[in-house]
């Protein structure tokens, strides 16, 4: 499953390549893209544990750069 | 400025107007009251990136620039260097503030650009009128849109007439007139009077839908020069770590040994040097943005590009591949003349239309426009097309050949070819030869201007292919100036005359409108579609997208990749060159801590100063 999700406060660019670099390390996960331009995380992971993925995922983003936050819809 | 900046921007002038003010005090001996002091404007300026560094380092992250500036600034202030401290924490976040501004700009400039998505649409549901938002709309619903409003999803006018504006799609600012009847695409303005339109697709598959989401996604495809950076990145801040250790440990170990007395206060301030420029900053932010500029700036004019590989690849295009039906022609045929060899005119002309009744080839229209009588298609029993000859069908129990030179051979009929130059259709029922339809197309008014401008950027060669005969296909090339012209090429002939060309020194871009040349679009370096304005097809396979039909398109194209280009390698070669400089003037005690974040600031702003140029169009005199 793909999802696009947007990001707040994504304030530096070096963040967004280390978050994408943390979150592709992250089992479960296929292919993820961290856009520092666009301001949005696209995240391909397993069906079956696709939730459980986008948490670790988000705390990793909380990791790199505490004021960014993840949208979910 | 968001409320977040205007609040940094508040300490940084506080901790500034401190700063000058102290310079100008005599503290003399009392150094522990000058560090108390001095300690004010630097908490001010940068209490929140000590606590980041405090909590990155919980987490293990060593090679944060937070923590990195961290260990600078508390570095110079041990060895004495107070106001040194404060400076560089204060250039720090003025960087990182310009930055912020910047990009947050630019990245507004470049959604207004794309400002095509429609905000509501106005439906008519039990004969009332209804303000929903778009994706509320079902197919087959009647949306009314009043002048001036956007048209919210493609449909089909069923009342009114109007002039629309479809300058944000495809960057053709002249509008044009729409009625009944006719196609009306989503994001386009509606500009003279109210139409009601009957909706042929859902928001989600709507031009407007597909036209954003490829330019949003358009980032994710990287360029190598983007993966060379994230991969500098990674090595850089350690590299520089380990080189400040370095410089401190030689210079160290050269005094105690009394070589050279640098002193210990000397020796640890010039590996503090190499910390301030730890960040690799202005790459990590410049090439993304230089790209998204190009990107952008691009789709203003009606060119999306899907992904920035693509234009990193389309800026090295040396050779230009045309398709000539509706790239360098416009595609509509009309039927020239009618030379029957047994039959009438008419009755030629009908056996002709029938038979093509079903195909949606340009040619098959043509003579289907070309025949103004209702076609009978019940007597037709069966049809089967020969690829890249023609159709063989069957009427009333007689066989019917419809289709060029080469179909003619094959049934071994008694064609002849005709004087006049164009596409040539014969007719023959079995092989007896009934006669021919003479069809023509024209050159588009700007071809030419067009193959001229890709020259004048730098294209070595500009080729066509065609499925034509020979004559046509030749006067077409000579007409607008192309240096090689391949007729009479099957489609499926075409790829492998592209592969021709295909080499690992140069790069192919291939050119077509998208709808019989899919394989030879995905074969080529770059594939280029045309006229795609409600065609999927089109943006399905294709790597670059024309949301319309001019030709001249394809050289603003490769301006912009040439020039994003450009702009990314002087921001890497600057960036780096600089970073380097300021290091090894600081290795030998040439530059101070001050200068190299002075430096590292400077070299930032310039670097996105210069990747934002890319947003605007080069021009084409």
């Amino acid at each position: 499953m793909k999802k696009t999700f947007k990001l707040e406060d994504l304030d530096c660019a070096n963040c967004a390549a280390k978050m994408e670099a943390a979150i592709a390390k992250l089992p479960g996960v296929n292919k993820v893209t961290v856009n520092f331009m666009a301001q949005k995380m696209i995240l391909d992971a397993e069906d079956d544990v696709f939730d459980s993925v986008l948490k670790a995922a988000c705390d990793e983003i909380k990791k790199v750069e505490p004021d960014c936050t993840v949208i979910i819809k | 400025m968001t409320k977040k900046q205007k609040k940094i921007l508040t300490r940084i002038i506080i901790a500034a107007v401190l700063l000058v003010a102290f310079h100008f005090i005599p503290w003399g001996d009392y150094w522990y009251f000058e560090l108390i002091v001095y300690a004010v404007p630097y908490l001010v300026i940068g209490y929140d990136i000590l606590i980041g560094a405090f909590k990155n380092i919980l987490r293990g992250q060593v090679f944060d620039e937070k923590f990195l500036m961290v260990i600078a600034t508390i570095g110079a202030f041990v060895i004495g260097e107070y106001p040194e401290a404060s400076a560089v924490m204060l250039f720090y976040q003025v960087g990182e503030l310009f930055q912020a501004i910047a990009v947050g700009r630019s990245r507004k400039s470049i959604s207004d650009l794309m400002d095509i998505c429609p905000d509501f649409a106005v439906v008519i549901r039990d004969g009332s009128e209804e303000e929903v938002d778009p994706s509320e709309v079902e197919l087959g619903e009647i949306v009314i849109v009043k002048p001036g409003e956007k048209i919210p999803i493609d449909g089909v006018i069923v009342e009114g007439t109007t002039s629309i504006n479809s300058a944000a799609l495809t960057g053709e600012s002249l509008p044009y007139d729409k009625t009944v009847g006719e196609d009306v695409f989503s994001g386009s303005i509606n500009l003279t009077s109210v139409i009601k339109v009957k909706t042929t697709s859902v928001y989600e598959d709507s031009t407007v839908a597909k036209i954003l989401e490829l330019v949003e996604n358009s980032t994710d495809n990287k360029a190598s020069s983007e993966q060379f950076i994230t991969k500098f990145a990674r090595y850089y801040t350690p590299a520089v770590v380990f080189s400040a250790i370095g410089i401190v440990a030689v210079c160290l170990l050269l005094t105690v040994f009394g070589v050279y007395d640098f002193g210990i206060r000397n020796s640890i301030y010039r590996g503090l040097v190499f910390l301030v420029v730890s960040c690799p900053c202005a790459l990590v932010v410049s090439v993304p943005l230089s790209f998204f500029g190009g990107i952008g700036g691009a789709s203003r004019q009606g060119i999306l590009v899907k992904g920035s590989n693509y234009l990193e690849t389309l800026a090295k295009i040396d050779t230009v591949v045309l398709d000539k039906t509706g790239t360098i022609t416009k595609g509509s045929f009309a039927v020239e003349d009618i030379h029957p060899n047994v039959l009438n005119k008419d009755e030629l002309l009908e056996i002709a239309a029938l038979v093509e009744s079903n195909s949606t080839h340009p040619v098959a229209e043509s003579i289907i426009k070309a025949y103004k009588g209702d076609i009978d298609k019940s007597s037709l029993q069966s049809v089967e097309e020969i690829a890249g000859k023609g159709i063989k069908a069957v009427v009333d129990g007689k066989t019917y050949y419809v289709g060029n030179g080469k179909l003619m051979e094959e049934i071994s009929a008694d064609y002849h070819e005709c004087h006049i130059p164009g596409t040539i259709i014969h007719i023959s029922l079995d092989d007896q030869y009934l006669g021919h339809i003479v069809i023509n197309d024209e050159v588009k008014p700007d071809s030419k201007d067009a193959i001229r401008a890709l020259k004048k950027v730098g294209v070595k060669k500009v080729v066509m292919l065609s499925g034509d005969n020979k004559a046509v296909a030749q006067k077409v090339a000579n007409d607008v100036g192309l240096d090689e012209c391949h007729a009479e090429l099957l489609p499926s002939m075409k790829v492998d005359e592209l592969d021709k060309f295909l080499g690992p020194d140069h790069k192919v871009a291939f050119v077509g409108d998208g709808i019989n040349d899919a394989p030879v679009l995905i074969k080529a370096d770059i594939g280029i579609a045309m006229g795609a304005l409600g065609s999927d097809a089109a943006i399905e396979a294709s790597d670059i997208v024309l949301m319309d039909d001019k030709l001249s398109k394809i050289s603003v194209a490769i301006a912009v990749a040439r020039k994003t280009m450009r702009i990314v390698k002087q921001n890497i070669i600057l960036s780096i060159a600089v970073k380097v400089a300021i290091m090894i003037l600081g290795a030998i005690g040439l530059v101070g801590m001050r200068v190299a974040i002075f430096g590292d600031v400077g070299i930032l702003v310039i670097a996105i100063i210069n990747a934002v140029r890319t947003m605007r169009i080069p021009s084409q005199k």
